[in-house]
């Protein structure tokens, strides 16, 4: 998941404001000042350090150290090597980010429109998850998931599982487990411009002939938008770099790019490695930027 | 095209708390209706309950022949100027002023929209969105798409409430003009009397979750029905009196020991203790002992305690023997000088300008309400 963390890191660049005053400005470098040394620290160097990496010579090893080639040619062998893995991540998390959307939203708009009195509770309920550690509950999955669990059993009973007889090792085990992990990161936002949304515009909704459904999609929906778009891209760019559901659920054929740079990294291929890790944050980036000017909004929460 | 909306036993219940108690109402088709009461007095959920936007405990609210009170919001030929506006912030003036139209899926809306906004006077501004606007434009805005879609009533809930005292007044007149213009009823909600008097035709005071009374602008004003209308509406003086007869038409009024004549048909109460009452302006003072009785209403003996010149009058105020001070408005015509602290004076009135209420009533009801309404009626 290193990607993930630095690109994160990316969007919350702060930009420096433009201040007429000078004692104000001062005042505003000040406080940048903590958070550009830790952005400085732990995104900047390892970042260059990471870019730097990807062009060594893939010859070296750990033991007798890596040599700066400008070898180029290591993104196209990782490509050519490592294409599979790195479109199964992009899909699985569209998938993932997919499902979320269509599970998150309807929840979300329950809590933050419809829930009432419960509202907290139900919001609890959402977070309480992070009570536990992913990798715990990753686990549990798996338990859950495995062959002589009851839900193999039920799904026997009923006649509607593959012909081997499996849940655990197949995708959906995987996009479900990352479903399931990353569907808090899309109700969160969502719930909060759901919830900010003023609740007579809906009333004016159905004031001016709009019935439920119609006001829904010409006053709700479009509203809460910020709350869609941040809620996909918190979804799908954790989602794309996770390896740890296809390494708990999943079997080699479910193998994502983040599990072959772990492994990579660990049999200290380090240029491989790198290589692969500039590719995916560099294509994640280019699909964000993408996805954001085709969305058209400027005021993302 | 439009129809009479008849309000009938209306009632609205929140928990234990009855915002709105037993409304019978009759708005004629094509009036100008104001609904007129103190903050919480239940103006807005009765408008709500109109408009479909909240379900009465009790009663039945009808458009002409049909019954409206279980139909959906969006099933109703009514629409609403809300308080804040709702206007869609993310939808340019031009579609917020569509919506309706497209809703109901009117072909070629687009001249009709342009029509309006020109009728609003925002002819220019149909590609901003509403946060660039001024709260004044947002309000012509909230009234053009309401408007456009011709609905046979128009509920305005307190829609010059955020404005400043120069703009309302100027949009009071532009609300006029407009419903004369269409010929929409229009139901406006305020607690701005002086708003009230001067736009409607009718208005109905509220108080309490009940309509206290229910007239023309005058008619509430010349004749009201309680001690809250008297208050709220303008400003009166209230005296404890006792009837002690009749004479023909009218009945005789004890006052602290001296004899006011009042109409029948200003009485609401024609027996036992009263409070008597009279408008400011209808007072006429002279100094003690220079006029003579001639078949008006007198309380001698009285002593100016405070002159306030206004421009166009001079606000008195007058101790009589008992103690009570009264309010005394004098236009300031030049006919007759003006009186100073501790003068002695007489106070003489018509009796057709006089009315009866209730002694039950609380004599203050109604009377904080005048300060934050701007004064005199
Ligand atoms: N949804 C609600 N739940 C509970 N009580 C309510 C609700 N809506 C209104 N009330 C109560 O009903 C009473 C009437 O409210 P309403 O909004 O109709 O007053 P109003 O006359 O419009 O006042 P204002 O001039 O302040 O707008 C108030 O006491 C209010 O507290
Ligand atoms: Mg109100």
């Amino acid at each position: 998941m290193s990607a993930v963390g630095q690109l994160g890191a990316t969007t919350a660049t702060p930009a420096p404001p433009s201040e007429p005053k000078s004692g104000r400005r001062l005042t505003a470098y000040l406080l940048l000042l903590p958070g550009g040394l830790f952005l400085l620290l732990f995104f900047v160097i390892p970042l260059v350090t990471l870019l730097a990496a990807s062009l060594y010579d893939p010859n070296g090893s750990i033991e007798n150290g890596f040599s700066m080639t400008w070898h180029w040619q290591n993104f196209i062998d990782t490509m050519s090597d490592y294409a599979r893995p790195f479109g199964r991540s992009l899909w699985y998390a569209l998938l993932t980010t997919a499902i979320c959307l269509l599970l998150g939203y309807p929840l979300a708009y329950a809590i933050a429109i419809k829930s009432g009195r419960w509202k907290n509770l139900m919001l609890a309920l959402v977070i309480a998850p992070f009570f536990t550690s992913f990798l715990i509950r990753t686990l549990s999955w798996k338990l859950l998931l495995s062959d002589n669990g009851f839900v193999v059993d039920a799904l026997k009973w009923l006649h509607i599982l593959g012909p081997d007889g499996r849940l655990l090792a197949t995708t959906s085990a995987v996009v479900t487990g990352l479903t399931y992990n990353f569907l808090p990161f899309m109700v969160l936002p969502l719930y909060a411009s759901l919830e900010r949304i003023d609740k007579r515009l809906l009333e004016a909704g159905g004031d001016l002939f709009a019935g439920p459904f119609t006001t829904f999609r010409k006053i709700t929906l479009p509203l809460s938008m910020p709350g869609v778009i941040a809620g996909t891209l918190l979804t799908f760019i954790p989602a794309a770099g996770d390896y740890i559901n296809a390494q708990l659920l999943g079997t080699p054929k479910q193998r994502m790019i983040g599990n072959d740079i772990q492994r990579l990294f660990a049999a200290g291929a380090y240029p491989t490695a790198a290589a692969l890790s500039v590719t995916l944050m560099a294509a994640i980036v280019v699909l964000v930027l993408i996805y954001i000017r085709r969305a058209g909004t400027e005021d993302l929460v | 095209m439009t129809s009479d909306l008849v309000l009938t036993g209306i009632s609205k219940r929140f928990g234990a708390q009855n915002a709105v108690q037993q409304i019978d109402l009759t708005v004629p088709a094509g009036a100008f209706f104001a609904l007129l009461g103190p903050s919480g007095c239940g103006k807005t959920t009765t408008l709500r309950m109109i408009a479909g936007l909240e379900e009465p405990s009790t009663g039945t609210i009808r458009l002409g022949e049909q019954e409206i009170t279980g139909l959906r919001p969006y099933k109703r030929p009514v629409n609403t100027v809300f308080q804040n506006y709702a206007l869609f912030p993310h939808l340019d003036i031009f579609e917020n002023v569509a919506f309706g139209l497209r809703r109901r899926g009117v072909k070629d809306f687009k001249p009709k929209v342009t029509e309006m906004l020109d009728l609003v006077e925002l002819g220019a501004f149909g590609k901003r969105r509403p946060a660039q606007l001024s709260g004044g434009q947002q309000q012509r805005v909230a009234l053009a798409r309401a408007l456009i879609n011709q609905p046979q009533v128009l509920l305005l809930d307190e829609p010059l409430g955020a404005l400043d005292l120069k703009l309302r007044r100027q949009m009071q007149i532009e609300l006029k003009r407009i419903q004369t213009e269409v010929g929409i009823t229009f139901v406006h909600v305020t607690h701005d009397q002086e708003e009230a008097m001067t736009m409607a035709d009718t208005i109905a005071v509220m108080n309490g979750g009940a309509i206290e009374q229910l007239g023309t602008p005058a008619e509430l004003y010349d004749l009201p029905a309680t001690t809250f209308v008297a208050n709220f509406l303008g400003q009166s003086n209230l005296l404890r009196a006792t009837i002690i007869g009749r004479a023909e038409q009218n009945l005789i009024v004890d006052v602290q020991g001296r004899k006011v004549t009042v109409p029948l048909p200003r009485c609401r109460v024609t027996e036992g203790d009263v409070w008597m009452g009279i408008r400011p302006e209808k007072v006429f003072l002279s100094r003690a002992g220079t006029e003579q009785s001639n078949g008006v209403n007198q309380l001698r003996g009285a002593v100016v305690t405070d002159v306030s010149y206004v421009g166009v009058s001079t606000q008195y105020l007058v101790k009589l023997s008992w103690d009570q001070e009264l309010t005394v408005f004098e236009q300031n015509t030049g006919a007759r000088g003006t009186l100073a602290v501790g003068d002695q004076v007489d106070l003489h009135w018509q009796p057709a300008h006089t009315f009866v209420l209730d002694a039950q009533q609380d004599a203050l009801a109604g009377v904080e309400d005048i300060d934050d309404s701007g004064g005199a009626g």
